[in-house]
């Protein structure tokens, strides 16, 4: 049984204009220890998906169907006192605006002690080096100084500094970190996934990682989710996703962003505009974009068919191949 | 685009450059915060020079001091071979050199229509003999970045995030500039809408022989639409050279740092990297350290670092560098 279990998950929001789906079908499991990549345009359910599961959705949002499980038991329907349980300490959330998640009237360490305290069975004492020592380990200065300061005091990068720090303090199962480091300079980035990296190693906590950035993906994840219009376009190994994509809006990014052994030739575009969820297409949501759009792919979405035991893709490109016996 | 060095003519000389600030630190006190301090470099007609660094570090100040948007505080620009010193000079100057912004969603505004926007800076120059002229000189624009010109009446707020910076693109073309200072054009951009936006400053470039100051921190879009990358750090430039030797590799201290972080999008060359690590905050350009800026996190400091500031010079043909130690730490 995986730690996180997601199956067909259906997430909208009830807005004035109709029914916004912002997750639309999405499944996934997460092991234990293991680091999962969420990937996808802006507006693709990448936060939507991620809030769900801590079930934290904003004003008309509601989950239509599907069901989550957290060792095994059913949180969909569960109720509050159970979801409390498992925001307060089974799974820590960082968000991507880090603005809006720090009290203003407490100061930054006994934000942090209490949330140690909460979570960990340290003392007063401990808790108070434990929140130090997780300071210095996100690069902030002089960290026992810090510590009196309050949120106002530090720069929008040095609070999301602290959220990652307190969060990792918590040593939950799971972290959900939401474009933790888009914020962040790549040098201060670079030791911050680092620093998740060794935390995840020591505690065995599994992270979901949210992010645009398929450097980040490729640097940290195991696993990997592309996301488009609600759905998951593709899934797999890193190593699959990057080097097997299977589904032609993965291998539209691909071909989008310059390269390491960059030869100056010209990048390759995804043509067209984002989706619009109040317009969704029948087919293929990517159809309205894909250079490849076949007549199917305007009539039927296709349904996730296994590339490999790593591997998944909803494209009817695989279909064809298989077909053709390619 | 950076295989062949563009050798052509120096379009813009900066000369010792400073742009101080005055904060006010406490009661009828206040401090110069150096934004830039003291940056020399040339920049060739037709080339794109990347502008690189840490946020806060100088390049959106550096770029509007070279269009005289702030006034310098000390140093000169030298446009085409000359001094850019009097009110009419920069008159003049802003019709030739440009700037597209970072955001376009807060850049742009809403209740002008793309037209007006597009058309502002020829009504600000004087650009046009009649209405006629005007509507012929926003459409044509409009073309040229891509940007359909039945759209011409709707309001900004009604495009897209690309189509937004296409309209800002088109703006900054009105004055028929040969220099574009570009300030994190494709930052708030999506993945798959950079890359519309890149081709089109290339193509843009290509075929109206325009030069480009490119400044993002992206370092891969950044080597790729570059021939040569200048690095700042805490208001100084720390290192100038060709766009894939910097990557290469890189000299200075801070380049090496800079790049090794780079997350790469390739799973198994992430991995391998070796990342070189930073320690400690940026330091505040309100008291910059003494001697080399960078000595408070540098893994090659050594006590003359703190003591005097290194030089920016030529260390290999066309390549300068600000440390006191780049023959022992490169050889
Ligand atoms: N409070 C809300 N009310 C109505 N629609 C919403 C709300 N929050 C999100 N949505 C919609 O749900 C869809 C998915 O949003 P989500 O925030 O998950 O996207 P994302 O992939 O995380 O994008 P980004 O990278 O911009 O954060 C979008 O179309 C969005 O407009
Ligand atoms: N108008 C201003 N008044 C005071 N300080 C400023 C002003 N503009 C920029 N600065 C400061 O100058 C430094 C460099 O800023 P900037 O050039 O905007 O950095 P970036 O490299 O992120 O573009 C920063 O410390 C910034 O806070
Ligand atoms: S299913 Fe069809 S339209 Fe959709 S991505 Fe595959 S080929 Fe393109
Ligand atoms: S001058 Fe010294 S501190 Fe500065 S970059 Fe060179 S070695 Fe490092
Ligand atoms: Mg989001
Ligand atoms: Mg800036």
């Amino acid at each position: 049984m995986a730690l996180l279990e997601v199956k067909d998950l259906h997430t909208s929001f009830f807005t004035d204009a109709g029914e916004v789906r912002a997750v639309n079908g999405v499944s996934f499991n997460l092991e234990r220890g293991k680091i999962l990549g969420i990937v996808g345009e802006s507006g693709s359910g990448k936060s939507v998906t991620a809030y769900s599961i801590m079930q934290i959705l904003a004003g008309t949002g509601k989950i239509v169907s599907g069901s989550i499980k957290l060792d095994g038991q059913e949180l969909v329907g569960a109720g509050e006192n159970v979801m409390k349980d498992v925001r307060g300490n089974k799974i820590s959330i960082i968000f991507q605006d880090p603005m809006t998640s720090l009290n203003p009237t407490y100061t930054i360490g006994q934000q942090l002690m209490e949330a140690i305290l909460l979570h960990t069975d340290r003392n007063k004492q401990q808790s108070w080096d434990r929140a130090v020592e997780m300071l210095r380990l996100v690069n902030v200065n002089e960290p026992e100084k810090r510590m009196k300061q309050y949120p106002h005091e530090f720069s929008g990068g040095m609070r999301q500094r602290v959220m990652i720090a307190m969060a990792l303090a918590c040593e939950p199962d799971i972290l959900i970190a939401d474009e933790p480091t888009t914020a962040l300079d790549v040098t201060i980035q670079a030791g911050i996934l680092e620093l998740m990296k060794d935390i995840q190693k020591q505690i065995g906590m599994a992270i979901i990682m949210i992010t645009h950035d398929l450097g980040v993906v490729a640097q940290l994840c195991d696993e990997v989710i592309v996301m488009y219009a609600g759905g998951i376009c593709e899934q797999g190994t890193a190593e699959e996703i990057f080097y097997n994509p299977c589904h032609e809006y993965t291998k539209g990014l691909l071909r989008s962003i310059p390269t390491v052994d960059d030869s100056g030739e010209k990048l390759q575009p995804i043509s067209g505009t984002p989706i619009d969820l109040l317009n969704m297409p029948k087919g293929c949501p990517f159809a309205p974009r894909c250079d490849n759009a076949m007549k199917i792919c305007m009539r039927a979405r296709c349904e996730r068919m296994e590339i490999n035991d790593k591997h998944a893709a909803a494209c009817w490109m695989n279909v064809r191949k298989a077909v053709k016996g390619e | 685009m950076s295989t062949e060095l563009k050798s052509g003519q120096p379009l813009i000389e900066v000369r010792h450059l400073k742009q101080y600030f005055n904060i006010n630190t406490g009661f009828f006190k206040s401090t110069p915060l150096k934004a830039v301090d003291d940056i020399s470099f040339t920049i060739r007609e037709g080339e794109t020079l990347g502008l690189v660094g840490e946020s806060g570090c100088g390049k959106t100040t550096a770029g509007r001091t070279i269009l005289h948007l702030y006034q310098p505080t000390a140093g000169e620009i030298i446009y085409r071979g000359k001094s850019i010193k009097t009110p009419k000079d920069v008159e003049e100057f802003r019709t030739k050199a440009t700037m597209v912004f970072q955001d376009p969603y807060s850049s742009l505004d809403p209740r002008m229509t793309v037209a007006d926007i597009i058309g502002e800076p020829l009504d600000v120059h004087h650009m046009y003999k009649s209405q006629e002229e005007r509507r012929q000189k926003i459409l044509e624009l409009m073309d040229h970045v891509g940007l359909n010109s039945e759209h011409a009446a709707r309001y900004a707020h009604e495009f897209s995030g690309g189509q937004r910076q296409r309209v800002g693109i088109a703006r900054a073309l009105a004055v028929d500039p040969d220099f574009i200072v570009c300030d994190e054009p494709v930052s708030a951009l999506d993945v798959s809408i950079q890359a519309q936006v890149i081709n089109m400053f290339d193509e843009l470039q290509d075929q109206m022989g325009l030069t480009y100051l490119f400044i993002a921190h992206d370092l891969l879009v950044v080597r790729h639409i570059s021939d040569r990358i200048a690095v700042m750090y805490l208001g100084r430039m720390v290192e100038l050279a060709d766009a894939d030797e910097i990557y290469n590799r890189p000299l200075h201290p801070y380049t090496k740092a800079l790049i090794s972080a780079v997350p790469v999008p390739d799973p198994n060359v992430a991995r391998a990297n070796k990342r070189i690590a930073l320690t400690g905050e940026i330091p505040s350009p309100l008291n910059a350290p003494p001697g080399c800026p960078f000595h408070t996190r540098c893994p090659y400091a050594k006590p003359m670092c703190s003591e005097s500031m290194p030089p920016f010079k030529e260390v290999e043909k066309g390549r300068f560098v600000a440390c006191h130690r780049t023959e022992e730490i490169n050889s």
